[in-house]
């Protein structure tokens, strides 16, 4: 056996080249981060000095000082998402389990019309106007975290996900015998299917968590009130903005411009990338898992 | 079972699917309806503004707002643009995410290619907005990495954010940085799952290594290769929004590198508020894509009936 498996594998040398590319590519994948740490805790004069370096020549927490300080419209921005992402993915989650499960149910008497509504969204959709024009006008969406949420709560994605899940996990004499012994078509999904079907739940749950955690599109198009800005838009509102933050504490006048002039702002700006990306680099490791097995599904039986 | 439980189970299971079906209908049905905006002059009717009092008060326009849409100095930009990128970022995408599926298959400590797997697969859950903080890290003008480094050892500096022609290599490598990780890892599951009896029978008749990835591994990867192959040119006209308005910073200058159909519609429906023409953009994306999708999968048919997608 040990013998075969070292004929059919590659050579050492082909193998070390492969180890090569991968690493190589890894550390593409890994160091802008690493490197943007870096600067968030690199002072402002070896910033000045010598630009963005591996190797700061003075390192200082006075970004994340400043941010505590300048606290109002951060703490709110990550107060939004985190709101945004938990209700998001509540309602996400309920909306899709209802549906695919029905879907599920050979016996259902209109799956497939039901079927067909869901995923011909996939094939063919009104567009970026037309869907805009419609949440403004006819559903009143702007200025609301409702105006973040409610754009995105469905995606034929996830239930195809969600219903491949049910298929593949639950036989369908479970349905029958629950309804011999009399439980409702609710009271089986919930006490019955639910509990025995959690990796599916979770993958949908995190696609959607992550989903709404990295919004900012949305938020971009129906938002204009600072006070429901998510992170990432507020993010992106600082590109180009970055005494945005002062601009909307509760700081004035002589205070505000003093803290202006004085502001880290490069390190400042980085340090907020890094207060975006720890919830999810900290999660990563245990979620992926669930996430492949779920992209998988969706992918190949989509 | 009896007709009243059998009503009652359609009933409960209605139930279930109503909230969807409901957000589907006002959030991708409606929309859908809005379409007639690409062919009216769209124009906010100001005694009582409503969608209805809008669409039934704008006046027809025919086709005039698809004519502008070819008839712009941009035109032409952003339809290379939007097919050019695609078109590259197909074929990279396809050949470098298989490479790396096969090479991680083949690495022979699976805990180590876990390793890659999870770092690889790491850029795909961050937000454009977190990449474009990344690349300004190594390109901003006065404190970047690069220009330091550059100006350190005497050369001049790039002023990477007004210079167009360095962007197609910038967007490329941005886009196969986000990606690649996630696509290697579907050929991979689809890789694992190939019968190892293939390739033993293989090597029992002397088959090198390459040869069994030529002729077993390759093969059997195909039904996935072209059903994503299929639905990718079927996005042909749809271009990332993200990526080409965030990472560049929305830099005019960049726009004969940057600009694509989809920040054209965005700056077309912003800008100067013309739905009527954004609309009729949105439409033509899906049309094209539509047209698209099936010719790519006539295509298939034609070379592996089993491998097309319908």
């Amino acid at each position: 056996m040990k013998r075969k498996r070292k004929v059919n594998s590659i050579s050492i040398p082909a193998e070390i080249a492969c180890h090569v590319v991968l690493i190589l590519f890894c550390l593409l994948c890994i160091v802008p981060f690493i490197f943007v740490v870096i600067i968030s805790i690199t002072s402002q004069d070896s910033i000045r000095a010598i630009g963005y370096s591996f190797f700061p020549k003075e390192i200082s927490m006075e970004a994340y000082s400043y941010v505590l300080k300048l606290g109002d419209q951060l703490w709110r921005s990550y107060f939004n998402s985190f709101l945004v992402t938990v209700l998001g993915t509540f309602l996400t989650m309920l909306m899709t389990i209802l549906y695919a499960y029905a879907l599920y149910r050979k016996d259902f008497r209109f799956r497939g019309f039901f079927t067909f509504w869901a995923f011909f969204t996939m094939l063919f959709g009104g567009g970026l106007a037309p869907t805009y024009v419609v949440c403004k006008t006819v559903l009143g969406l702007s200025n609301s975290y409702a105006a973040i949420i409610v754009p995105m709560l469905l995606n034929p994605f996830n239930i195809i996900v969600m219903r491949t899940f049910f298929h593949s996990s639950i036989p369908e004499e479970l349905i029958d015998a629950a309804a011999i012994d009399g439980a409702g078509e609710y009271k089986t999904l919930f006490k019955i299917i639910i509990p025995i079907s959690k990796p599916g739940i979770a993958t949908v749950g995190l696609l959607s968590a992550l989903a709404y955690w990295n919004e900012w599109f949305i938020p971009m198009l129906y938002v204009r009130d600072a006070k429901y800005y998510p992170l990432q838009y507020l993010l992106m509102q600082m590109q180009t903005k970055v005494d945005f933050l002062v601009k909307n504490s509760s700081m004035i006048g002589a205070e505000a411009s003093n803290i202006i002039s004085t502001l880290p702002s490069d390190a400042l700006r980085m340090a907020l990338v890094v207060l975006i990306v720890v919830p999810i680099a900290c999660g990563y490791p245990f979620f992926q898992r669930y996430i492949v097995s779920g992209l998988t599904i969706g992918s190949v039986k989509g | 079972m009896s007709k009243k439980a059998s009503f009652k189970k359609t009933i409960f299971l209605t139930t279930m699917v109503l909230p969807g079906a409901i957000w589907f209908f006002l959030l991708r049905y409606l929309p859908m309806a809005g379409i007639i905006l690409a062919f009216k002059n769209y124009k906010v009717y100001p005694k009582n503004p409503t969608f209805w009092n809008n669409l039934t008060h704008s006046e027809w326009s025919g086709i005039k707002n698809f004519k502008f849409l070819f008839a712009t100095t941009d035109s032409w930009t952003y339809i290379r643009n939007t097919i050019g990128y695609n078109a590259l970022w197909i074929v990279l995408g396809l050949v470098i995410a298989v490479a790396f599926a096969i090479m991680l298959n083949e690495i022979t400590h699976k805990f180590v290619a876990k390793t890659y797997q999870t770092l690889m697969f790491f850029p795909y859950f961050l937000s454009w907005v977190v990449a474009s903080y990344f690349l300004l890290a190594f390109l901003d003008p006065t404190r970047g990495l690069i220009d330091h480094f550059l100006v350190n050892h005497g050369m001049n500096k790039i002023d990477w954010y007004n210079t167009p022609k360095y962007w197609p290599f910038i967007l490329t490598i941005c886009n196969l940085w986000k990606n690649i990780g996630y696509s290697s890892i579907l050929y991979l599951a689809a890789i694992t799952g190939i019968d190892t009896s293939q390739y033993e029978a293989a090597a029992i008749d002397g088959a090198s290594k390459w040869q069994q990835i030529w002729y077993v591994t390759i093969p059997n990867l195909r039904p996935m290769i072209c059903i994503l192959l299929i639905m990718n040119v079927g996005k042909i006209f749809n271009a990332d929004f993200g990526l080409f308005y965030t990472v560049p910073l929305d830099s005019g200058s960049l726009y004969s590198a940057t600009m694509v159909i989809d920040t054209y519609i965005y700056q077309v429906m912003t800008a100067t508020s013309n739905i009527g023409m954004s609309t009729a953009g949105g439409l033509l994306q899906n049309a094209v894509g539509f047209v698209c999708i099936v010719i790519a999968n006539k295509i298939v048919k034609k070379i592996d009936e089993d491998s097309s997608l319908f």
